[in-house]
């Protein structure tokens, strides 16, 4: 049976305490709000991407702590990633927290993200982790669209 | 006279008796005794659904077991049966909201059934382009929904009662809301949030001076005290059996006789016609008029157990003890540092609302869980309420009559433990 230090490790909730790259990013190129419906909760995701590599990531909004670690997670793991590696990390992510992963060698690059492992085991939970993942996401693609119109 | 030690002496006679009761009551709701995670089961969560007791349960299971078959159609025993059993919970449903008359009783799916019911079939015959629809700030989603797509079919305006930040609502406001323009109050009589307890009495008098309709959502009522539709003079009102310790996917819609005979059908379909032929239908009458295809018969069974049940109650006792459940538990956690209870009208019942500082209801409820303490976090489907108090989500107890002074105390004594988790 999970517990709750398995769903609150130390490394999730100094990042729901402090969240890192907390705020509007001025110069962001990809902007896309996520919301939860099952309680409400609202998030922002900017990114900023050049020549396909993610120079920057912020995010704003209000959530619990799954949902504010997360965020605050992803925003440190994605800076300097390419897109492909964004791609392929979003599909780790998103393995981990279903818990789909196999095994170590699917979380082994993941590194504080592993913070996130847990969550698997409170299956209601999952979204609020997905959130911030699904919004950058939509950010990368919808943005893409627009930029491919151009 | 008598002198202040008897006083303390009855009082705790008094308590002494209501746990007793309180323990009988208990043992009549096998869930009860359910552990989770290791602990005892305690459930405050009886504003989302309520607990089933045995009879009720019972009910359904011997509809299945020994009933079963279709209502109305049938020319054998067993169809009889189950249609008279049917039809008779029609009448003491009738007896429980004191309708004038049973075919003033319609079997919904539920308060939201019941709610989209009277939007559609009321509203279209009645509600014209710039009429107003008239709700409250502290509506449930099911009692918003219907009628801003009521307004989008008829061109209708949405106009809303506002609230205190105490969670109260506003009469000065609500009487000069009221105009030749409205055409229908829809107002919650409890609020699922809150606990609120509004003065549907005095709002459905103040809209009869204007002869302005008035549905009562009792979702969150009934449960907790007694209703009596012709006292109260409401057009319609309407309940959920789920949360009324009946089975979910059942409800009641009463409507008075006026209403319904005016209305046009909602849905179409069997049982709802007098005679069909290509050219034309002719429509039965209320209640069948409303109550198109097979009913969740196995449903209205239960609810009429579960109504069964309640009317071995004393409702006035019933009131006074979860007056004090709701007090004592008030106290309890207003005395709890970081946390701040949300919806402090004087007059409420059955709901506990509160936020602790710097911790998200979704992480209160999770950890509660690891007591064995349910409890919702969320918006409870009330967005713009949500928004009017600039919150995005509370956690919320809800009480019953079987729950205790020892759950209230475990829920107190597991808050401290949230702070101890989230660091």
């Amino acid at each position: 049976m999970s517990d709750l230090g398995e769903l609150y490790q130390e490394v999730l909730l100094d990042h729901n305490r402090r969240p890192r790259n907390f705020g509007a990013l001025e110069e962001a190129s990809h902007v896309a709000h996520g919301h939860n419906p099952l309680c409400g909760d609202k998030l922002t995701v900017y990114l900023k991407v050049r020549n396909g590599v993610v120079e920057g990531v912020n995010f704003t909004g209000s959530g619990c702590a799954v949902s504010q670690a997360s965020a605050s997670l992803m925003t440190e793991g994605l800076k300097g990633k390419s897109i492909d590696q964004v791609e392929a990390m979003f599909t780790k992510v998103h393995n981990l927290l279903t818990g789909k992963s196999t095994g170590a060698e699917d979380t082994e690059d993941l590194g504080k993200l592993r913070a996130l492992s847990g969550i698997s085991g409170f299956p209601i939970r999952v979204k609020c982790a997905t959130l911030a993942w699904h919004t950058m996401h939509a950010a990368l693609t919808e943005a893409a669209d627009e930029i491919s119109t151009e | 006279m008598t002198t202040p030690v008897q006083d303390y002496t009855e009082h705790t006679i008094a308590a002494t008796t209501r746990r007793a009761d309180v323990a009988r009551l208990r043992s009549d709701f096998p869930i009860l005794h359910r552990q989770v995670r290791g602990k005892p089961l305690v459930y405050l969560d009886n504003a989302a659904t309520t607990q089933k007791p045995d009879v009720v349960i019972d009910a359904v299971d011997a509809y299945y077991r020994r009933q079963n078959a279709n209502v109305h159609r049938g020319l054998y025993m067993l169809s009889e049966q189950a249609t008279d059993a049917f039809e008779a919970v029609r009448e003491s449903a009738a007896r429980f909201l004191n309708a004038r008359d049973s075919s003033e009783i319609i079997f919904t799916s539920g308060t939201t059934g019941g709610i989209n019911l009277v939007a559609a079939a009321f509203g279209s015959a009645q509600v014209r382009a710039g009429d107003e629809i008239l709700i409250s700030a502290m509506e449930h989603h099911s009692n918003i929904v219907p009628w801003q797509l009521l307004c989008e079919r008829t061109g209708a305006v949405l106009r809303i009662i506002p609230i205190t930040d105490d969670g109260e609502l506003r009469l000065d406001a609500y009487t000069k809301l009221l105009s030749d323009r409205t055409r229908m109050v829809a107002i919650v009589h409890v609020s699922n949030a809150l606990g609120t307890v509004n003065p549907i009495k005095q709002m459905i008098a103040c809209a009869r001076e204007c002869n302005i309709p008035v549905l009562v959502d009792g979702a969150q009522s009934v449960a907790h005290m007694a209703v009596d539709v012709q006292d109260l003079d409401c057009d319609f009102f309407v309940l959920s059996g789920h949360k009324l310790f009946g089975p979910t996917g059942v409800g009641v819609l009463y409507g008075k006789a006026q209403h319904l005979e005016a209305m046009p059908p909602y849905q179409g379909g069997g049982d709802m016609i007098r005679s069909v032929t290509f050219e034309k239908t002719r429509y039965n009458k209320p209640p069948q008029k409303f109550e198109a295809g097979t009913p969740n018969i196995a449903g209205v069974i239960g609810l009429g157990a579960a109504i069964d049940y309640l009317r071995g109650l004393e409702w006035e006792a019933i009131g006074a003890y979860e007056h004090d459940l709701l007090t004592y538990a008030t106290e309890k956690l207003a005395a709890i540092e970081r946390v701040h209870l949300i919806g402090t009208a004087p007059h409420k019942t059955g709901v506990l609302s509160f936020v602790i500082d710097g911790i998200h209801p979704h992480d209160i409820g999770t950890i509660l869980d690891f007591d064995g303490i349910a409890i919702r976090a969320g918006h409870h489907c009330t967005q713009p309420l949500m928004d009017r108090l600039g919150l995005s989500a509370t956690a919320r107890a809800s009480f019953s009559f079987y729950n205790t002074r020892e759950e209230v105390d475990l829920l107190a004594t597991a808050i401290p433990k949230i702070f101890e988790v989230m660091g």
